[in-house]
Protein backbone atom coordinates (compact mmCIF):
# COMPACT_ATOMS: atom_id res chain seq x y z
CA UNK A 1 0.00 0.00 0.00
CA UNK A 2 2.19 2.63 -1.25
CA UNK A 3 -0.31 4.58 -3.18
CA UNK A 4 -1.66 6.44 -0.49
CA UNK A 5 1.72 8.69 1.16
CA UNK A 6 2.23 9.22 -2.63
CA UNK A 7 -0.85 10.75 -3.41
CA UNK A 8 -0.91 12.63 -0.05
CA UNK A 9 2.36 13.89 -0.82
CA UNK A 10 1.26 15.05 -4.65
CA UNK A 11 -1.55 16.97 -3.01
CA UNK A 12 0.19 18.68 -0.52
CA UNK A 13 3.30 19.78 -3.23
CA UNK A 14 0.55 20.90 -5.39
CA UNK A 15 -1.40 22.43 -2.87
CA UNK A 16 1.59 24.65 -1.60
CA UNK A 17 2.34 25.44 -5.25
CA UNK A 18 -0.76 26.68 -5.43
CA UNK A 19 -0.07 29.08 -2.23
CA UNK A 20 3.24 30.17 -3.33
CA UNK A 21 2.16 30.76 -6.81
CA UNK A 22 -0.46 33.11 -5.47
CA UNK A 23 1.60 34.57 -3.28
CA UNK A 24 4.59 35.70 -6.01
CA UNK A 25 1.50 36.92 -8.42
CA UNK A 26 -0.18 38.84 -6.08
CA UNK A 27 3.14 40.33 -5.43
CA UNK A 28 3.65 40.77 -8.66
CA UNK A 29 0.51 42.63 -9.26
CA UNK A 30 1.33 45.21 -6.57
CA UNK A 31 5.02 45.96 -7.42
CA UNK A 32 4.48 46.05 -11.32
CA UNK A 33 3.45 49.76 -11.64
CA UNK A 34 6.12 50.77 -9.72
CA UNK A 35 8.95 48.84 -11.33
CA UNK A 36 7.72 50.01 -14.88
CA UNK A 37 7.95 53.64 -13.69
CA UNK A 38 11.37 52.90 -11.77
CA UNK A 39 12.59 51.59 -14.93
CA UNK A 40 11.57 55.00 -17.06
CA UNK A 41 12.74 57.10 -14.25
CA UNK A 42 16.44 54.98 -14.52
CA UNK A 43 16.76 55.65 -18.18
CA UNK A 44 15.96 59.21 -18.38
CA UNK A 45 18.06 59.90 -15.18
CA UNK A 46 21.17 58.04 -16.91
CA UNK A 47 20.69 59.98 -19.97
CA UNK A 48 21.04 63.39 -17.62
CA UNK A 49 24.99 63.16 -17.29
CA UNK A 50 25.21 63.69 -21.19
CA UNK A 51 22.95 66.78 -21.37
CA UNK A 52 24.45 68.37 -18.58
CA UNK A 53 23.97 72.51 -19.40
CA UNK A 54 21.55 72.03 -22.23
CA UNK A 55 17.83 73.02 -22.19
CA UNK A 56 15.63 70.50 -23.56
CA UNK A 57 12.09 69.12 -23.90
CA UNK A 58 11.35 66.45 -22.08
CA UNK A 59 10.14 63.17 -23.14
CA UNK A 60 14.32 61.89 -24.86
CA UNK A 61 13.33 58.30 -24.63
CA UNK A 62 10.91 58.81 -27.19
CA UNK A 63 12.51 59.74 -30.13
CA UNK A 64 14.81 56.61 -30.18
CA UNK A 65 16.41 55.00 -32.79
CA UNK A 66 18.36 51.76 -32.95
CA UNK A 67 20.78 51.41 -35.38
CA UNK A 68 21.39 48.05 -35.93
CA UNK A 69 24.79 46.52 -37.13
CA UNK A 70 26.83 46.56 -39.43
CA UNK A 71 27.08 50.63 -38.60
CA UNK A 72 30.21 53.29 -38.51
CA UNK A 73 29.30 53.99 -34.57
CA UNK A 74 31.83 52.29 -32.33
CA UNK A 75 30.70 48.76 -31.62
CA UNK A 76 29.54 45.48 -33.61
CA UNK A 77 26.46 46.03 -31.47
CA UNK A 78 23.10 47.91 -31.93
CA UNK A 79 23.72 51.11 -30.93
CA UNK A 80 20.67 53.50 -29.67
CA UNK A 81 20.19 57.04 -30.57
CA UNK A 82 18.28 59.30 -28.60
CA UNK A 83 17.40 62.95 -30.22
CA UNK A 84 16.91 65.71 -28.03
CA UNK A 85 15.07 68.96 -29.14
CA UNK A 86 14.34 72.11 -27.62
CA UNK A 87 11.26 74.12 -28.58
CA UNK A 88 10.95 71.26 -31.63
CA UNK A 89 14.15 72.19 -33.11
CA UNK A 90 17.40 70.19 -32.45
CA UNK A 91 19.57 70.74 -30.19
CA UNK A 92 22.09 67.40 -29.46
CA UNK A 93 22.10 63.72 -30.19
CA UNK A 94 22.79 61.17 -27.51
CA UNK A 95 24.83 57.85 -29.07
CA UNK A 96 24.83 54.82 -26.68
CA UNK A 97 27.69 52.84 -28.21
CA UNK A 98 30.04 49.95 -27.51
CA UNK A 99 33.53 50.23 -26.70
CA UNK A 100 35.12 47.45 -27.88
CA UNK A 101 39.05 46.48 -26.65
CA UNK A 102 38.26 47.78 -23.29
CA UNK A 103 40.07 45.43 -20.41
CA UNK A 104 37.81 43.32 -19.30
CA UNK A 105 35.09 43.18 -22.42
CA UNK A 106 32.85 45.66 -23.98
CA UNK A 107 32.18 48.69 -22.29
CA UNK A 108 28.41 50.66 -22.64
CA UNK A 109 28.97 54.32 -23.23
CA UNK A 110 26.42 56.93 -23.59
CA UNK A 111 28.14 60.01 -25.53
CA UNK A 112 26.21 63.30 -25.75
CA UNK A 113 26.93 65.53 -28.94
CA UNK A 114 25.19 68.98 -29.65
CA UNK A 115 24.38 70.08 -33.39
CA UNK A 116 27.91 71.72 -33.20
CA UNK A 117 29.29 68.67 -33.09
CA UNK A 118 30.88 69.71 -29.69
CA UNK A 119 30.23 66.67 -26.60
CA UNK A 120 28.23 67.82 -24.19
CA UNK A 121 28.61 64.62 -21.98
CA UNK A 122 30.09 61.13 -21.55
CA UNK A 123 28.80 58.35 -19.52
CA UNK A 124 30.24 54.76 -18.78
CA UNK A 125 26.75 53.07 -18.48
CA UNK A 126 27.95 49.02 -18.20
CA UNK A 127 31.47 47.75 -17.82
CA UNK A 128 33.42 45.14 -16.14
CA UNK A 129 36.84 46.56 -15.56
CA UNK A 130 39.21 45.87 -12.45
CA UNK A 131 37.50 47.92 -9.29
CA UNK A 132 39.93 50.42 -8.30
CA UNK A 133 41.54 50.91 -11.40
CA UNK A 134 39.79 51.04 -14.87
CA UNK A 135 36.41 51.78 -12.85
CA UNK A 136 36.99 55.19 -12.54
CA UNK A 137 35.67 56.15 -16.03
CA UNK A 138 32.84 55.60 -13.96
CA UNK A 139 30.78 59.08 -13.05
CA UNK A 140 30.32 58.10 -9.94
CA UNK A 141 34.12 57.17 -9.08
CA UNK A 142 36.00 60.28 -10.04
CA UNK A 143 35.98 62.56 -12.75
CA UNK A 144 38.15 61.75 -15.36
CA UNK A 145 34.84 61.70 -17.92
CA UNK A 146 34.73 65.68 -17.30
CA UNK A 147 37.89 66.24 -19.72
CA UNK A 148 35.63 65.26 -22.75
CA UNK A 149 33.11 68.18 -22.17
CA UNK A 150 33.06 70.97 -24.94
CA UNK A 151 35.76 68.92 -26.78
CA UNK A 152 35.19 68.22 -30.62
CA UNK A 153 37.12 66.51 -33.57
CA UNK A 154 39.14 70.24 -33.99
CA UNK A 155 39.32 70.57 -30.08
CA UNK A 156 42.13 69.12 -30.53
CA UNK A 157 42.71 67.94 -34.00
CA UNK A 158 42.62 64.29 -35.22
CA UNK A 159 46.02 62.69 -33.76
CA UNK A 160 44.83 64.47 -30.06
CA UNK A 161 42.40 62.09 -29.70
CA UNK A 162 44.89 59.50 -27.62
CA UNK A 163 45.45 59.43 -24.01
CA UNK A 164 48.81 61.68 -22.94
CA UNK A 165 51.22 58.62 -22.65
CA UNK A 166 50.45 57.50 -26.69
CA UNK A 167 50.84 61.14 -27.80
CA UNK A 168 47.48 62.78 -27.19
CA UNK A 169 46.02 65.17 -25.08
CA UNK A 170 44.17 63.29 -22.80
CA UNK A 171 44.82 62.32 -19.21
CA UNK A 172 45.02 58.55 -18.57
CA UNK A 173 44.15 56.39 -15.58
CA UNK A 174 46.80 55.69 -12.84
CA UNK A 175 47.08 51.60 -13.58
CA UNK A 176 44.91 51.82 -16.25
CA UNK A 177 45.31 52.67 -19.84
CA UNK A 178 43.40 50.11 -21.96
CA UNK A 179 40.27 51.32 -20.98
CA UNK A 180 40.56 55.06 -21.38
CA UNK A 181 42.20 54.13 -24.61
CA UNK A 182 39.01 52.39 -25.58
CA UNK A 183 36.53 55.12 -24.40
CA UNK A 184 38.69 57.57 -26.33
CA UNK A 185 38.70 55.82 -29.52
CA UNK A 186 34.61 55.33 -28.83
CA UNK A 187 33.89 58.94 -28.33
CA UNK A 188 36.07 59.77 -31.36
CA UNK A 189 34.26 57.58 -33.61
CA UNK A 190 31.26 58.75 -32.70
CA UNK A 191 32.02 62.29 -33.14
CA UNK A 192 32.97 61.13 -36.71
CA UNK A 193 29.81 59.00 -37.22
CA UNK A 194 28.08 62.33 -36.04
CA UNK A 195 30.15 64.85 -38.28
CA UNK A 196 29.21 62.14 -41.43
CA UNK A 197 25.32 62.36 -40.84
CA UNK A 198 25.28 65.82 -39.97
CA UNK A 199 21.50 66.78 -39.81
CA UNK A 200 20.12 63.87 -41.44
CA UNK A 201 20.05 62.18 -37.67
CA UNK A 202 17.33 64.15 -37.12
CA UNK A 203 15.18 63.02 -39.89
CA UNK A 204 15.04 59.62 -39.25
CA UNK A 205 11.99 58.17 -38.20
CA UNK A 206 11.81 56.49 -34.46
CA UNK A 207 12.08 53.26 -34.41
CA UNK A 208 9.42 50.89 -34.09
CA UNK A 209 9.33 48.91 -30.80
CA UNK A 210 9.75 45.63 -32.74
CA UNK A 211 13.68 45.81 -33.98
CA UNK A 212 14.98 47.11 -30.33
CA UNK A 213 17.46 45.00 -28.71
CA UNK A 214 20.91 45.25 -27.40
CA UNK A 215 19.59 48.02 -25.31
CA UNK A 216 21.08 47.63 -20.91
CA UNK B 1 9.74 28.98 25.13
CA UNK B 2 11.02 31.35 28.28
CA UNK B 3 13.34 34.22 28.78
CA UNK B 4 16.21 32.41 28.72
CA UNK B 5 15.36 30.18 25.88
CA UNK B 6 15.32 33.33 23.94
CA UNK B 7 18.23 34.47 24.77
CA UNK B 8 20.29 31.70 23.97
CA UNK B 9 18.52 31.21 20.60
CA UNK B 10 19.58 34.92 20.03
CA UNK B 11 23.29 34.25 21.15
CA UNK B 12 23.30 31.60 19.23
CA UNK B 13 22.38 33.28 15.88
CA UNK B 14 24.47 35.77 16.45
CA UNK B 15 27.18 34.74 17.77
CA UNK B 16 27.76 30.85 18.72
CA UNK B 17 26.04 29.88 15.97
CA UNK B 18 26.66 32.79 13.40
CA UNK B 19 25.84 31.04 9.87
CA UNK B 20 28.64 32.92 8.30
CA UNK B 21 31.46 33.19 10.97
CA UNK B 22 31.36 29.51 12.47
CA UNK B 23 28.76 27.24 9.98
CA UNK B 24 30.14 28.93 7.07
CA UNK B 25 27.24 29.12 5.05
CA UNK B 26 25.97 31.43 2.24
CA UNK B 27 29.98 31.98 1.62
CA UNK B 28 29.24 32.84 -1.93
CA UNK B 29 26.81 35.85 -1.84
CA UNK B 30 28.83 36.90 1.78
CA UNK B 31 32.15 37.27 -0.31
CA UNK B 32 31.11 38.55 -3.92
CA UNK B 33 28.71 41.44 -2.28
CA UNK B 34 30.64 42.61 0.78
CA UNK B 35 32.66 45.11 -1.69
CA UNK B 36 30.83 47.62 0.33
CA UNK B 37 29.04 48.43 3.56
CA UNK B 38 25.89 49.39 1.40
CA UNK B 39 25.89 46.40 -0.18
CA UNK B 40 26.36 44.13 2.65
CA UNK B 41 23.28 45.69 4.55
CA UNK B 42 21.09 45.46 1.56
CA UNK B 43 21.34 41.72 1.09
CA UNK B 44 21.77 40.94 4.74
CA UNK B 45 18.11 42.75 4.77
CA UNK B 46 16.85 40.61 2.19
CA UNK B 47 18.47 37.07 3.09
CA UNK B 48 16.97 38.17 6.71
CA UNK B 49 13.50 38.80 5.29
CA UNK B 50 13.51 35.34 3.25
CA UNK B 51 14.95 33.64 6.41
CA UNK B 52 12.07 35.02 8.49
CA UNK B 53 9.86 34.26 6.62
CA UNK B 54 11.04 30.72 5.19
CA UNK B 55 11.35 29.44 8.81
CA UNK B 56 7.64 30.85 9.70
CA UNK B 57 6.36 28.80 6.83
CA UNK B 58 8.00 25.91 7.37
CA UNK B 59 7.21 25.81 11.01
CA UNK B 60 3.45 26.51 10.13
CA UNK B 61 2.96 23.84 7.68
CA UNK B 62 5.57 21.13 9.19
CA UNK B 63 2.51 18.76 10.38
CA UNK B 64 1.36 18.17 6.75
CA UNK B 65 4.32 18.15 5.32
CA UNK B 66 5.66 14.39 4.63
CA UNK B 67 9.07 13.99 5.34
CA UNK B 68 9.66 12.25 1.76
CA UNK B 69 8.88 15.20 -0.16
CA UNK B 70 9.96 18.08 2.57
CA UNK B 71 12.97 18.94 0.44
CA UNK B 72 10.96 20.52 -2.86
CA UNK B 73 8.67 22.30 -0.34
CA UNK B 74 11.14 24.13 0.94
CA UNK B 75 13.04 24.44 -2.14
CA UNK B 76 9.69 25.91 -3.41
CA UNK B 77 8.77 27.87 -0.33
CA UNK B 78 11.92 29.58 -0.21
CA UNK B 79 11.90 29.91 -3.94
CA UNK B 80 8.81 31.99 -3.95
CA UNK B 81 9.81 34.28 -0.83
CA UNK B 82 12.64 35.09 -2.88
CA UNK B 83 10.76 36.23 -6.07
CA UNK B 84 8.64 38.16 -3.80
CA UNK B 85 11.37 40.04 -2.12
CA UNK B 86 13.25 40.70 -5.23
CA UNK B 87 10.02 42.36 -6.71
CA UNK B 88 9.98 44.21 -3.77
CA UNK B 89 13.35 45.43 -3.72
CA UNK B 90 13.32 46.36 -7.32
CA UNK B 91 10.15 48.66 -6.56
CA UNK B 92 11.24 50.65 -3.88
CA UNK B 93 15.50 50.00 -4.05
CA UNK B 94 15.76 49.88 -7.83
CA UNK B 95 19.07 51.11 -7.00
CA UNK B 96 20.47 48.92 -4.88
CA UNK B 97 18.76 45.82 -6.39
CA UNK B 98 20.47 47.16 -9.41
CA UNK B 99 24.07 47.15 -7.68
CA UNK B 100 23.08 43.90 -5.64
CA UNK B 101 22.10 42.45 -9.36
CA UNK B 102 21.88 38.08 -9.82
CA UNK B 103 22.57 37.72 -6.09
CA UNK B 104 19.27 38.45 -4.61
CA UNK B 105 17.39 35.92 -6.87
CA UNK B 106 21.13 33.83 -5.75
CA UNK B 107 19.10 33.89 -2.00
CA UNK B 108 17.59 30.81 -3.12
CA UNK B 109 20.66 28.53 -2.83
CA UNK B 110 22.04 30.05 0.49
CA UNK B 111 22.23 27.29 2.62
CA UNK B 112 21.63 28.87 5.23
CA UNK B 113 18.03 29.11 4.84
CA UNK B 114 17.63 25.76 4.04
CA UNK B 115 19.87 24.72 6.77
CA UNK B 116 17.38 26.79 9.29
CA UNK B 117 14.45 25.21 7.87
CA UNK B 118 15.66 21.51 8.37
CA UNK B 119 17.43 22.14 11.06
CA UNK B 120 15.29 24.29 13.11
CA UNK B 121 11.45 25.15 11.48
CA UNK B 122 10.80 21.82 10.74
CA UNK B 123 10.90 20.87 14.47
CA UNK B 124 10.04 23.53 16.66
CA UNK B 125 6.61 25.21 17.00
CA UNK B 126 6.38 29.20 15.20
CA UNK B 127 7.52 31.00 18.04
CA UNK B 128 10.88 29.67 18.92
CA UNK B 129 11.33 29.45 14.52
CA UNK B 130 10.43 32.94 14.22
CA UNK B 131 13.32 33.89 16.91
CA UNK B 132 15.08 31.87 15.35
CA UNK B 133 14.90 32.64 11.60
CA UNK B 134 15.05 36.78 13.02
CA UNK B 135 18.73 35.54 14.88
CA UNK B 136 20.46 33.89 12.50
CA UNK B 137 19.09 36.35 9.85
CA UNK B 138 20.51 39.40 11.96
CA UNK B 139 23.99 37.03 12.74
CA UNK B 140 24.08 36.83 8.92
CA UNK B 141 23.41 40.49 8.04
CA UNK B 142 25.65 41.91 10.87
CA UNK B 143 28.87 39.86 9.37
CA UNK B 144 27.81 41.03 6.28
CA UNK B 145 28.31 44.95 7.28
CA UNK B 146 31.19 44.20 9.14
CA UNK B 147 33.06 42.87 6.06
CA UNK B 148 31.50 45.18 4.04
CA UNK B 149 32.52 48.00 6.02
CA UNK B 150 35.78 46.39 6.76
CA UNK B 151 36.34 46.33 2.57
CA UNK B 152 34.93 49.59 1.70
CA UNK B 153 37.44 51.26 4.51
CA UNK B 154 40.27 49.57 3.21
CA UNK B 155 39.54 48.92 -0.24
CA UNK B 156 38.36 52.53 -1.51
CA UNK B 157 39.05 54.41 1.90
CA UNK B 158 34.98 55.19 2.38
CA UNK B 159 32.75 54.20 4.45
CA UNK B 160 28.70 54.22 3.74
CA UNK B 161 29.07 55.09 0.10
CA UNK B 162 25.71 54.41 -2.10
CA UNK B 163 23.64 54.82 1.24
CA UNK B 164 21.51 57.42 -1.05
CA UNK B 165 20.09 53.91 -2.64
CA UNK B 166 18.37 52.72 0.57
CA UNK B 167 17.73 56.20 2.18
CA UNK B 168 16.88 58.08 -1.08
CA UNK B 169 18.53 61.87 -1.62
CA UNK B 170 21.58 62.21 -3.90
CA UNK B 171 24.51 59.91 -5.03
CA UNK B 172 26.69 59.93 -2.62
CA UNK B 173 30.63 58.30 -2.21
CA UNK B 174 29.43 58.07 1.86
CA UNK B 175 32.34 59.56 3.79
CA UNK B 176 35.57 59.87 2.13
CA UNK B 177 37.99 59.22 4.74
CA UNK B 178 41.40 58.92 2.52
CA UNK B 179 41.28 59.39 -1.49
CA UNK B 180 41.41 55.93 -2.92
CA UNK B 181 42.73 53.06 -0.69
CA UNK B 182 44.74 49.49 -0.85
CA UNK B 183 42.78 48.47 -3.45
CA UNK B 184 43.19 44.37 -2.76
CA UNK B 185 40.46 44.46 -0.34
CA UNK B 186 37.83 45.26 -3.28
CA UNK B 187 39.26 42.25 -5.16
CA UNK B 188 38.03 38.95 -4.02
CA UNK B 189 40.62 37.61 -2.27
CA UNK B 190 40.12 40.65 -0.24
CA UNK B 191 37.01 39.11 0.88
CA UNK B 192 38.54 35.63 1.49
CA UNK B 193 41.03 37.84 3.60
CA UNK B 194 38.17 39.73 5.02
CA UNK B 195 36.56 36.42 6.18
CA UNK B 196 39.15 34.97 7.49
CA UNK B 197 40.33 37.62 9.97
CA UNK B 198 36.74 38.13 11.03
CA UNK B 199 36.33 34.35 11.72
CA UNK B 200 40.25 34.48 13.80
CA UNK B 201 39.02 37.52 15.59
CA UNK B 202 36.08 35.82 16.90
CA UNK B 203 38.07 32.60 17.83
CA UNK B 204 40.34 34.97 19.66
CA UNK B 205 37.35 36.73 22.02
CA UNK B 206 36.00 33.12 22.67
CA UNK B 207 39.24 32.19 24.02
CA UNK B 208 39.60 35.25 25.95
CA UNK B 209 35.90 34.47 27.22
CA UNK B 210 36.74 30.99 28.14
CA UNK B 211 40.39 31.65 29.51
CA UNK B 212 38.21 34.44 32.11
CA UNK B 213 35.79 32.29 33.30
CA UNK B 214 38.32 29.52 34.03
CA UNK B 215 40.25 32.43 36.42
CA UNK B 216 37.51 33.72 37.96
CA UNK B 217 36.48 30.04 39.35
CA UNK B 218 37.18 30.05 42.96
CA UNK B 219 40.91 27.93 43.21
CA UNK B 220 41.31 25.36 45.30
CA UNK B 221 42.96 26.00 48.58
CA UNK B 222 46.62 24.58 47.63
CA UNK B 223 47.61 21.56 49.37
CA UNK B 224 50.67 22.04 52.13
CA UNK B 225 53.47 20.25 51.37
CA UNK B 226 56.40 21.76 52.62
Amino acid sequence: MSGRPVMRGGITLAAIAAICTAMVALTFRLTEERIIANEQAWLERSLEPALSGLFYDSGVTESKIVVPPPHELPGSEAAIIYRVYAEDSPVAALFVVTARNGYAGPIRVLIGVDVAGTVTGVHVLEHRETPGLGDRVETAKSDWVVQFDGRSLVDPEMPGWAIKRDGGQFDQLTGASVTPRAIINAIRDTLVYFESQGEGIFAIPVATESDEGGNE
Amino acid sequence: MNASGLMSRLKNGLWFENPGLVQLLGLCPLLAVTSTFVNGLGLGIATLLVLLMSNTLVSATRRWILSEIRIPIYVLIIASLVTCIELIFEAFFPDLDRSLGIFIPLIVTNCAIVARAELFASRNAIGPSIIDGLAMGTGFALLLMAIGAFRELVGSGTLFSGIDMLIGGEATRGLVITDGGWLLAILPPGAFFSLALAIAAKNAIDRRQRKKSRDAMPRRPRALTK
